[in-house]
């Protein structure tokens, strides 16, 4: 059995008719990112309120993995637990095969909030060498690595700029600036796009992909828009709420390069996306 | 725009020299000996304080002033600092806080004389002791407000503690403490001419007290005046240190007013 049908298993034996999913690849190298069945409850004994029930996945190394589900579904704890920030209750999560106990270091988070996760007493240049200074980089790389993630945003010209003179998609693309000058290897982006106006989102996930393409990271994002998780992933995985858990992870079998116009009119795009929406409309 | 902002700032400064006009008219002709003429007070400011007691008092005052406020502000940061980050000294100090911050500043001073005496060292004390606990409260305040949210990000890109206090936790909470050094800058001075006035043969306080005892009644007014002058600039200086050091803060305020 792969990993992926394991995916799919759900504690609750009705949920398991959706389990039949042609396996379509079958990694036989250790997966980048790792979860198995993480649980994730705050409080304890008869009082302990279970926002992750049962969530098994993984992401390989130069995938793009979309996590969706209904808002409230605790997309947000699952990260935290990713990126070493709160402790998984039981189950675990493990990057090559290492289970994350802190914040790794070959990881790099973009939240949802840029507002809240820019530093605003810091010019955009000293946001992006921030989290750069403990590397004890020569002036040189630390230079050459700003300037290049700050031109792969397309915010060259904004390195001295504090981040509230920026408008909000400004703000996001430093957000992922500081992401990329950090290199990391996985990139995992909570709702990255979700306070953005229509022609910035796109331009963003455009932005993602070539991310992808020109670092080759392995890059995780949660969304709670559909159409933005279909259009991204590789493959997407659909949370089913209260608490969550994997409904199915869908694989998505769209040309690359995408490409907004395109891609999004193709009649595959519309019936992945229409899978992935009837499971997330489905009662649960 | 600029016409509004000419106005207002001539309003502002015009208001001084209105009321200086009318006291200089209305004190003209007074031979009220507890209130002399402008005039008189202003010649014996400058024979005062100007050349007389400028080094052996004024500067005197000042450097306690400063000295003091300058502990205040280091010790208050600091304390400030472990209060909100260690548990163990929160428990400790924040019972020790709101005992003391009742006290009024004044009246620590005679408690400082009879420990300390009467000289420059007790007054530094004073003045330090009285005016740290606005600071202090106002740097615990600032650190425990600093959202979570930059917390993670500083732990996710695996900021050192050393690295999460000094680039992170300080800087998000300079506006508070700013206020709370707004607030220990009043009490320090306030402490100042009170340690000087009980006790002391020198610096503003002492010699503007003096005045009053001996009926130097213009002696005393001019002695007021400088408070008042030396007040005034103090805060200026303050202004625009954080003016300075608070640009970011101001400007990004006024950009969400605006938005």
């Amino acid at each position: 059995m792969s990993i992926r049908q394991l995916a799919t298993l759900s504690p609750r034996p009705r949920k398991s008719s959706m389990a039949q999913q042609p396996e379509t690849r079958i990694s036989t190298t250790t997966p980048r990112l790792d979860v198995a069945h993480l649980a994730k409850s705050y409080g304890s004994g008869e009082k302990a309120h279970k926002v992750i029930e049962d969530l098994t996945f993984t992401v390989d190394a130069g995938e793009i993995v979309c996590i969706v589900g209904p808002s409230g579904v605790g997309k947000t704890t699952l990260l935290k637990c990713l990126a070493g920030l709160h402790p998984a209750s039981s189950g675990r999560a493990s990057i090559d095969g290492r289970a994350i106990s802190g914040p790794p270091a070959e990881m790099a988070l973009v939240f949802q909030d840029y507002n809240r996760s820019l530093m605003p007493w810091l010019t955009v240049r000293k946001n992006l060498i921030l989290p750069l200074r403990h590397l004890r980089l020569p002036a040189s790389e630390l230079k050459e690595r700003c300037d290049s993630a700050l031109a792969a945003v397309g915010l060259s010209h904004a390195g001295n700029q504090y981040p509230w003179q920026l408008s909000g998609g400004m703000q996001q693309r430093v957000a992922i600036a500081r992401a990329l000058a950090y290199r990391p290897e996985i990139l995992i982006m909570d709702e990255p796009f979700a306070s953005v106006d229509a022609q910035t989102r796109f331009d963003l996930e455009d932005l993602c992909l070539k991310i992808r393409r020109d670092f080759n990271m392995t890059i995780l994002v949660v969304t709670h828009d559909i159409d933005e998780a279909v259009y991204l992933a590789d493959r997407v995985v659909v949370l089913g709420s209260r608490p969550a858990r994997v409904l199915k992870v869908v694989d998505v079998d769209l040309p690359v390069p995408r490409e907004q116009i395109t891609t999004r009119s193709l009649p595959e795009f519309a019936r992945q996306r229409t899978e992935v929406l009837s499971l997330i409309k489905r009662p649960a | 725009m600029m016409n509004v902002k000419m106005r207002n700032w001539l309003i502002g400064a015009g208001t001084p020299v209105l009321l200086l006009t009318a006291w200089w008219l209305s004190s003209e002709n007074s031979t009220d000996p507890f209130f002399p003429p402008l005039r008189t007070i202003l010649v014996r400011f400058q024979e005062l304080w100007l050349f007389e007691h400028f080094q052996s008092d004024v500067l005197v005052s000042l450097g306690n002033l400063f000295l003091g406020f300058a502990i205040a502000a280091a010790a208050g940061v600091g304390i400030g600092c472990a209060t909100a980050l260690v548990p163990t000294v929160r428990w400790m100090v924040d019972p020790l806080i709101h005992f003391l911050r009742g006290i009024p500043p004044v009246a620590l001073v005679p408690i400082f004389i009879s420990l300390i005496g009467f000289g420059t060292e007790m007054r530094v004390a004073s003045i330090a002791l009285a005016a740290l606990f606005p600071t202090m409260i106002a740097t615990v305040d600032g650190i425990r407000s600093v959202s979570n949210d930059l917390m993670d990000v500083a732990r996710v890109y695996r900021l050192s503690r050393r690295e999460r206090l000094l680039n992170v936790l300080l800087p998000a909470a300079t506006p508070q403490i700013f206020s709370g050094l707004q607030v220990s800058l009043q009490v320090a001075f306030i402490v100042m001419i009170a340690s000087e006035m009980l006790g002391s043969s020198q610096g503003i306080g002492a010699m503007t007290l003096l005045a009053q005892q001996s009926f130097m009644t213009a002696d005393m007014w001019a002695g007021i005046l400088l408070l008042g002058v030396i007040g005034f600039l103090v805060n200026v200086l303050f202004g625009l240190l954080k003016h300075r050091v608070l640009s970011w803060y101001i400007g990004s305020r006024r950009m969400a007013r605006a938005a």
